[in-house]
């Protein structure tokens, strides 16, 4: 039972691999022949980076059990992170691609620091007065991002927080100014980094779970007291997947906010940290390769639906409420758990089953 | 004097976000759920309020009655159609079925009353009173809204001391199952629930708008959020305990406005309202629930 388990854990890791290279492949030489739209080409970056934030939140929320209403803030942490780097960078490496790597590694460890040090209060507290409190830090990161006013020039970098702004030196470059966000940045993201960064989050999180820590993370999750009672440091399994999860959604923050020429901090309020809840939770919680497809489709599906002005959100928030209750309510379950019977049962009449 | 001034601005505003934060507590603890459609039915009755007395000429107080009735049979519609298939089942289905309907009536404003802001009329036409030499200056809306979140607090108080179906929800929020084995009905006392829930939403939408007048599609979200920490702040599903966190929210965000910073104002609510709770986990007066093993 146990080797059948592993199996098949190992066989939906491959699948999910196999479906992200030959979703990649096939976009690339579709982009490459300029056979998309140049609408479509614009999605592929962000994708990119819902789909790392979907499988970081996934991790927290399905895996682990913790709703966390604060994601976006990690996101938002590592975008500003990797602007800065990246313009801190300009002059020292003029490879575009490793300045690229070095600003999402940059933006990954701070959103990654920044998850432990919100993790030591935060972790104390469990189910939805965690949500809350992810959400107050969520939240305060924008505040405080949103007041942040980075500038470089001849003596070096300068920051501020106070609404003044800074006064920079003749020549200076202001990076980040405050409400306004970052300006003039050069866009360095390229589908390929997001396609590589993807498969490092899937390469993470999965052996992650996998591994002795995934099973004690899961341990916690369906019953955390029987989890404490054969040895298992709790905290220490929650706090090592919330420093993940942060690292993991900085690094796809960095890459999200270098594919913009400017970016404002109220991107990463509380509405994006639900749409990226929303991708998980329909994707299904603890499903890697349910919140990759997720991610794609809900991203696609309100930009697809732009001809439709207007009405688009309106069928969104429709088409989610429908999807929830099909999917969760135990009449629609039975219901469909029936049909499958019927269908199954003319299958059986049919033919033998090689099952 | 100014810090007099700022203590009743406080209030107000705080007020408000009790009434509001009532509704989030109430549905917590008995339905269970994280309702984050409310934010959006506050707005939804300010529209109607808007509409009644701009359009159809109405006096006031009819604009305040049709937005409770509105609000009230719109919270009903909700329960009914996309919250009550889904009881029983994990709270984050619900939550995330609430977030749809919070996007369906977002848009649906939009469409209905266009993005473009309103102005709204405030509900209160008395002067304001002038105290100290005019140093400090009440305006007809504080009073209005501070008398109506005490009239509520009244209301709700002896409804769910006193009265059947009040009793009722209590028992409901404490033990579903025992209520239901007593006899009681879960599913329309859930309704009822629903229902005064918007109701409030309504008076409070009406009276956040006579505060701040910009009425737009997403009016509701932000002071919804508040309010929902204002309940968590006095310990969800506490009604009491919303009054209280509502009041010292406002006075919290107005002081630190005032005194401390206008931009971080936001950062130094929340980051209050997460030292609270990591003092006292379940909140100002919440009740801590002993795990049995």
């Amino acid at each position: 039972m146990k080797k059948l388990l592993t199996k098949k854990s190992t066989r939906m890791n491959l699948l999910t691999y196999l479906l992200v290279t030959v979703a990649f492949i096939v976009m690339q030489t579709l982009a490459s022949n300029d056979m998309l739209k140049s609408s479509t080409k614009g999605f592929l970056i962000p994708v990119c980076s819902y789909i790392v934030l979907a499988v970081s939140l996934n991790l927290l929320v399905g895996v682990c059990g913790e709703l966390s209403l604060g994601h976006a803030g990690f996101m938002g942490i590592g975008t500003f992170a990797g602007i800065i780097t990246a313009a801190l960078l300009a002059d020292v490496i003029p490879n575009g691609t490793v300045r690229l790597a070095a600003a999402m590694i940059v933006g990954g460890v701070i959103a990654g620091i920044m998850g432990f040090l919100i993790g030591i209060p935060v972790l104390r507290l469990r189910g939805d007065y965690l949500a809350i409190v992810t959400l107050a830090f969520g939240e305060i990161l924008k505040n405080v991002i949103s007041n942040l006013y980075v500038g470089m020039d001849s003596g070096g970098l300068h920051m501020t927080l106070s609404s003044g702004g800074l006064k920079l030196a003749e020549g200076g470059v202001m990076i980040v100014s405050g409400p306004r966000g970052a300006t003039g940045v050069t866009k360095l993201s390229t589908f390929a980094a997001g396609f590589v960064l993807i498969l490092f989050t899937l390469f993470v999180v999965q052996n992650l779970i996998n591994s002795k820590e995934g099973r004690a993370i899961r341990a916690v999750r369906d019953n955390r007291i029987a989890a404490e009672s054969v040895g298992i440091n709790v905290t220490a399994f929650r706090m090592k997947a919330f420093v993940v999860s942060a690292v993991l959604a900085g690094m796809a923050g960095a890459l999200f906010g270098l594919n913009y020429s400017s970016i404002t901090a109220s991107k990463f309020n509380f509405n994006t940290s639900i749409n990226i809840l929303v991708f998980v939770v329909l994707g299904g919680m603890g499903n890697i390769l349910g919140s990759v497809i997720s991610a794609t489709v809900l991203y696609i599906l309100p930009e697809a639906m732009r001809g439709l002005k207007d009405y688009r959100m309106i069928i969104y928030a429709v088409v989610l409420i429908l999807v929830m209750l099909f999917t969760w309510s135990p009449k629609m379950t039975a219901f469909s758990a029936r049909i499958k019977e019927k269908i199954t049962g003319l299958f059986r009449k049919g033919e033998v089953s090689h099952e | 004097m100014k810090i007099l001034q700022y203590l009743i601005n406080g209030i107000s505003i705080g007020s408000v976000y009790a009434i509001i934060a009532l509704g989030y507590t109430m549905v917590y603890g008995i339905a269970k759920m994280l309702n984050f459609a409310h934010g959006d039915v506050i707005m939804v009755g300010a529209y109607v309020s808007f509409c009644v007395t701009n359009y159809l000429g109405m006096p006031v107080i009819v604009s305040i009655l049709a937005s409770v009735v509105v609000c009230t049979v719109l919270g009903i519609t909700i329960e009914a159609l996309a919250y009550k298939p889904l009881r029983g089942t994990p709270s984050l289905a619900v939550l995330i079925t609430a977030i749809g309907v919070s996007y369906f009536l977002q848009n649906a404003a939009q469409l209905i009353w266009s993005s473009s802001p309103k102005n709204f009329t405030s509900i209160v036409t008395f002067d304001p009173i002038h105290l100290a030499d005019g140093r400090i200056v009440i305006t007809g809306e504080v009073i209005i809204t501070i008398l109506a979140s005490v009239v509520i607090m009244a209301g709700l108080t002896w409804f769910t001391s006193s009265t059947r179906i009040g009793k009722a929800m209590r028992a409901v929020s404490e033990d579903r199952d025992a209520a239901q084995l007593m006899g009681i009905n879960v599913n329309s006392t859930i309704s009822t629930t629903f229902a005064i829930g918007s109701a409030l939403a309504a008076i409070a939408g009406v009276l956040l708008c006579s505060t701040v007048p910009t009425l737009q599609p997403t009016t509701g979200s932000m002071p919804g959020i508040r309010a929902f920490t204002a309940a968590v702040f006095g310990g969800i599903g506490s009604i009491p305990g919303a009054m209280l966190g509502g009041i010292l929210l406002g006075i919290i965000e107005t002081f630190s406005k005032a005194y401390l910073s206008h931009q971080f104002s936001d950062a130094i609510v929340f980051s209050v309202l997460i030292i609270i709770l990591l003092v006292k986990p379940a909140g100002l007066l919440g009740k801590q629930v002993q795990e049995k093993v």
